[in-house]
């Protein structure tokens, strides 16, 4: 198999990481409503450094997504986000394109 | 996410295996499901969709709820000829994400210094494709014009559901293909698949300008194709 496919690939990358000895999370599209930018099972993978690979947006909710992985890192907890245009006043960061994104976040454990 | 989960789904990715990862979204427990494994009784049904559709989703099940994330292989070109338009054609399908493997017996094209950091293998296409079969995630461009090079593979790629087969040639030549490819034993059907003249039609012309039209003409193969058929044969 060349690197090709596999070269920026979130999973692959995680399994390096964990391997290393970094702690990780992983963050998944599990839902999507109107225009997401990322299609349903796009990753996040963040480490404890705040490092990161792949994308669940087009880079409109990252940011928030890795603040959460981080307490997730933390404290061992999954957690169930929600990001859009409809839920201003939950998240003070949405989604330009209009669309909902439902983001599972859990520890690689 | 279970730790040995990850390493059993991607060593199952890096085999091109198709490969489900089951998420139990109340406890966040995950579990591993390989094509043609075993799979509990409760899951088959939905799980046999989702290999087929390719679509990841959640889904409940007995009052539980699951996300099905599906790993299909990733997209394959194997490209007959180490040609101009090969050369060009397997830099850009490797940016947009499709291993690329070339294949040539004629070591005066298959040169490592044409082909650098490329897959290519100097041999006859009967014998590599031994070693490495064609699959329905595999697409073959036969770009060399010579048919005791390109004829073989054409065949075999229309027989193992590949689910984009492009050769290069005028409608004359390919006309000329069809006969001899029909004496072979393959039906009007398998060989309307092929993809001849080769490329959408945006009047390319030079070497990197084909190879546009055979990579955009690849994708919209790729994400057109009839998800309920496992072979994507029906795009």
């Amino acid at each position: 198999m060349s690197e090709t496919s596999f070269g920026l690939d979130p999973l692959m990358t995680a399994e390096e990481w964990m391997k290393s000895g970094r702690n990780v999370a992983i963050a998944t599209v599990i839902e999507t409503w109107g225009s997401a930018p990322r299609p349903v099972g796009s990753h996040l993978v963040i480490d404890d450094d705040g490092n990161f690979e792949g994308s669940v947006s087009g880079g409109c909710v990252e940011g928030a997504v890795i603040a959460e992985a981080m307490d997730v890192i933390g404290d061992g907890k999954a957690r169930m986000l929600e990001f859009g245009v409809a839920d201003e006043t939950a998240w003070r960061v949405g989604l330009s394109c209009g669309g909902r994104i439902r983001v599972f976040v859990e520890r690689l454990t | 996410m279970d730790a040995a989960n990850l390493e059993q789904l991607n060593a199952a990715r890096r085999a091109r295996k198709a490969v489900i990862l089951v998420t139990n979204l109340e406890h966040g427990t995950d579990r591993v499901i390989v094509e043609g494994g075993p799979v509990d009784s409760a899951l088959s049904d939905t799980v046999a969709a989702a290999f087929r559709s390719g679509k990841s989703g959640i889904c409940e099940i007995d009052g539980g709820r699951y996300f099905l994330n599906v790993h299909r292989p990733p997209a394959h070109i194997v490209i007959i000829g180490a040609v101009h338009i090969s050369q060009v054609l397997a830099q850009m399908a490797a940016l947009a994400g499709f291993d690329v493997h070339i294949i040539d017996p004629r070591t005066a094209f298959a040169t490592p210094e044409r082909f650098a950091g490329i897959d290519l293998t100097a041999d006859w296409p009967a014998d590599v494709l031994k070693d490495r079969p064609l699959d329905s995630y595999t697409a073959v461009v036969a770009v060399t014009h010579d048919p005791k090079i390109d004829d073989l593979p054409i065949a075999e790629a229309l027989r193992k559901g590949c689910f984009y087969v492009g050769a290069l040639g005028s409608r004359k030549t390919h006309v000329s293909r069809l006969e001899r490819l029909k004496k072979e034993g393959l039906s009007e059907g398998e060989l309307s698949r092929i993809k001849g003249p080769i490329g959408l039609d945006i009047g390319a012309s030079s070497p990197a300008e084909i190879a546009v039209a055979i990579l955009a003409q690849i994708i919209q193969s790729l994400r057109s194709r009839d998800v309920a058929s496992p072979k994507g044969d029906k795009a």
